[in-house]
């Protein structure tokens, strides 16, 4: 048995996999399959201030490797996730991390504040929605957008602030290097890439909303390569998601320089992907002799170049 | 809710492109209920498929699927044959809502709509009365597996078989004929919107099961909303986990 805790902003995790914002609803969905215990974290639907309709549907399309959502952020607002959400699982032995969208740096502001002192552990602060007109990924894409929520969330969080980053960003380090500086605890990454499929006999996007953001493992190879770009720019811990389906996935996060993983799209799949990552996990450290999981962070090396070998 | 992997104990070709599918699942079997769904999960597809339940059969532990050759998740599905396993999650949702037997209820399906009602036929019986419509003789499917257990009346656009033109009429004349205390009806949208409306004209309660794009099927993603209204509060519900019965007078088209 290797020890798979981590510790991320100080919050200790019994193991390094946490169910991904969005795709494990406010966390009892999947309590036929197991317990909420078993996993090391949840990331709880995306908050906004008010409740929300979220986009018409369809909302949902088939990609290969993968699949799109144009869910738009529905949810019931802060007030009922405080009030009826969140306390069905205040009480169990998993961290809980709310996840947060505004529409303005002042909304992401009075988010935090209301947060203070609820049964959360993290605060995930989503500036990377691709699914809504106002806010969203435009944050995300810029160190400006991105700096201007991260400021006025720290002013408020009671919790260590986990900035979730778009792979929309020109260049994705220079974004967490600017969370990182305005006081970020930790970053999480990568939320979905825009996408688009079209029927082809209506002749019209599937999804009613057009566009909609690509997860599954399609996103995978994308993930990694951000992971590692962020994790070799900031200091602070990055938990890395998009596409993970596998022990060995999640293994390759870890090499690639997370300190955490996120389980979303798998779980359409399979309901049990998350505690399979964990057992598979678990076997592949014992079996490469590898005692604690956090050992794994950021262990793999790139190769040097080799100018010569170009010669002609 | 259950997910494993279950073996097939029959294989059916119903012809026009659909098979029947009898799986031996227990699990599933005992805690089903007319009107939920399984979700398939199909090799090589990254979503699972939404099937209703066409049978359940606790006493053999079987639920029968009827799927349509419509796509290629679909069309893989349409290789298995007895002996083979099938990935199932289920059973999903809320089904129809079930008065006390001796009720009077009226089953309107069309096309690939008629499966989840069959459980219904069943249970009714002799107190039920079924409306099919299809668009020609060669889509008619299980209209042989309703007549067994009630009363039924197979309509076709093109007049090929049975009674010619859609269910509206059909069901128009029970509900003038007859006391109704329930309608349930599955298929396209514009059948749907045509019950509910004969329905409220009758002051018939109806109950709709809805199709729309899946991801998890158990109510985590909310990828599949539909707009609901009711006492004059606008609600986005969960098809796969409110439904994909909903309460023909509430549904937002
Ligand atoms: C609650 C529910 C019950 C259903 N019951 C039955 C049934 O008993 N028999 C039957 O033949 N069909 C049923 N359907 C429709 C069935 O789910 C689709 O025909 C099937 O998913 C198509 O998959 P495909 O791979 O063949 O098609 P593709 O077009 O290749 O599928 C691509 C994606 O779109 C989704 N999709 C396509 N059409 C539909 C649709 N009409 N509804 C929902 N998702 C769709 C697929 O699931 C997949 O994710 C039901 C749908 C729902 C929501
Ligand atoms: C249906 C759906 C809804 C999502 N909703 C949110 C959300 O509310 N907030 C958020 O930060 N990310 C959301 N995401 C993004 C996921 O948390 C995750 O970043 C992304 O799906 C990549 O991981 P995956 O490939 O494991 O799914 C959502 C993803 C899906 C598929
Ligand atoms: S498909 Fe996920 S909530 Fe219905």
């Amino acid at each position: 048995m290797a020890d798979l805790s981590v510790t991320i902003a100080g919050v200790p995790f019994k193991n390094p996999v946490i169910a991904a914002s969005g795709c494990f609803g406010f966390g009892l969905e999947y309590e036929d399959f197991f317990p909420l215990e078993a996993l090391g974290g949840v990331s709880l639907k995306g908050t906004t201030l008010e409740a929300r309709a979220g986009n018409r549907p369809p909302r949902i399309a088939e990609t290969p490797a993968g699949m799109l959502n144009s869910v738009g952020l529905q949810n019931p607002g802060i007030d009922a996730f405080l009030r009826e959400e969140l306390p069905k699982i205040a009480g169990r032995d998993v961290v809980r991390i709310a996840n947060i969208a505004g529409r303005s740096p002042a909304e992401y502001r009075e988010l935090a504040e209301r947060l203070r002192g609820a049964a959360v552990d993290l605060i995930e602060v989503n500036i990377s929605c691709p699914n809504v007109r106002e806010g969203g990924a435009a944050f995300g894409a810029t160190c400006e957008g991105a700096v201007s929520v991260v400021r006025e969330v720290k002013k408020a969080a009671g919790q260590p602030v986990v900035v979730k980053l778009t792979p929309a960003a020109a260049d994705i380090a220079e974004i967490a290097r600017a969370v990182e500086s305005e006081g970020a605890d930790a970053v999480s990454l990568i939320n979905t890439l825009l996408g688009m499929r079209i029927d082809l006999e209506s002749r019209r996007p599937v999804l009613r909303n057009n566009f909609g953001g690509l997860s599954g493992p399609a996103l995978l190879p994308v993930a990694l390569r951000m992971v590692w770009q962020v994790s070799h720019a900031v200091k602070i811990p990055v938990i890395g998601m998009g596409g993970v389906s596998s022990g060995r996935d999640a293994v390759e996060m870890f090499l690639a320089g997370a300190s955490a993983v996120q389980v979303g799209a798998a779980l359409f799949r399979d309901p049990f992907a998350p505690v399979k990552i964990i057992g598979e996990m678990n076997a592949w450290c014992d079996t490469h002799g590898v005692e604690y999981v956090r050992d794994l962070r950021g262990a793999a090396s790139l190769w040097e170049d080799d100018p010569d070998w170009r010669l002609l | 809710m259950f997910c494993d992997s279950y073996p097939i104990t029959a294989y059916e070709d119903l012809g026009a492109g659909v098979y029947s599918l009898r799986v031996k699942a227990p699990q599933i079997t005992a805690a089903a209920q007319p009107g939920q769904f399984v979700e398939i999960g199909v090799p090589g597809f990254s979503l699972r498929r939404p099937i209703s339940l066409c049978g359940i059969d606790p006493e053999k532990g079987e639920i029968r699927l009827v799927i349509a050759d419509r796509g290629a998740g679909t069309h893989t599905l349409s290789t298995l044959r007895e002996g083979d396993s099938i990935d199932l999650l289920g059973p999903l949702g809320t089904g129809f809502a079930l008065p006390e037997p001796g009720a009077h209820v009226a089953l309107v399906g069309g096309g690939i709509g008629t499966p989840p009602l069959l459980p219904l036929a069943e249970r009714y019986r002799e107190t039920c009365n079924a409306i099919l419509g299809y668009r020609g003789r060669d889509q008619v499917i299980l209209d042989v597996d309703f007549a067994r257990f009630c009363d039924t009346v197979v309509c076709t656009d093109d007049g090929t078989y049975g009674v010619k033109g859609t269910v509206s009429p059909a069901l128009e004349a029970l509900l003038q004929a007859c006391r109704i205390d329930i309608v349930y009806a599955c298929g396209p949208a514009p059948m749907l919107r045509a019950v509910r409306d004969l329905c409220m004209q009758y002051s018939v309660r109806a109950q709709l099961s809805l199709e729309e794009r899946m991801a998890c099927g158990v109510g985590a993603c909310v990828g599949c909303a539909v707009m609901t209204e009711h006492g004059g509060v606008r609600r986005v519900r969960r098809v796969c986990k409110d439904g994909p019965v909903f309460e023909a007078a509430d549904i937002v088209f």
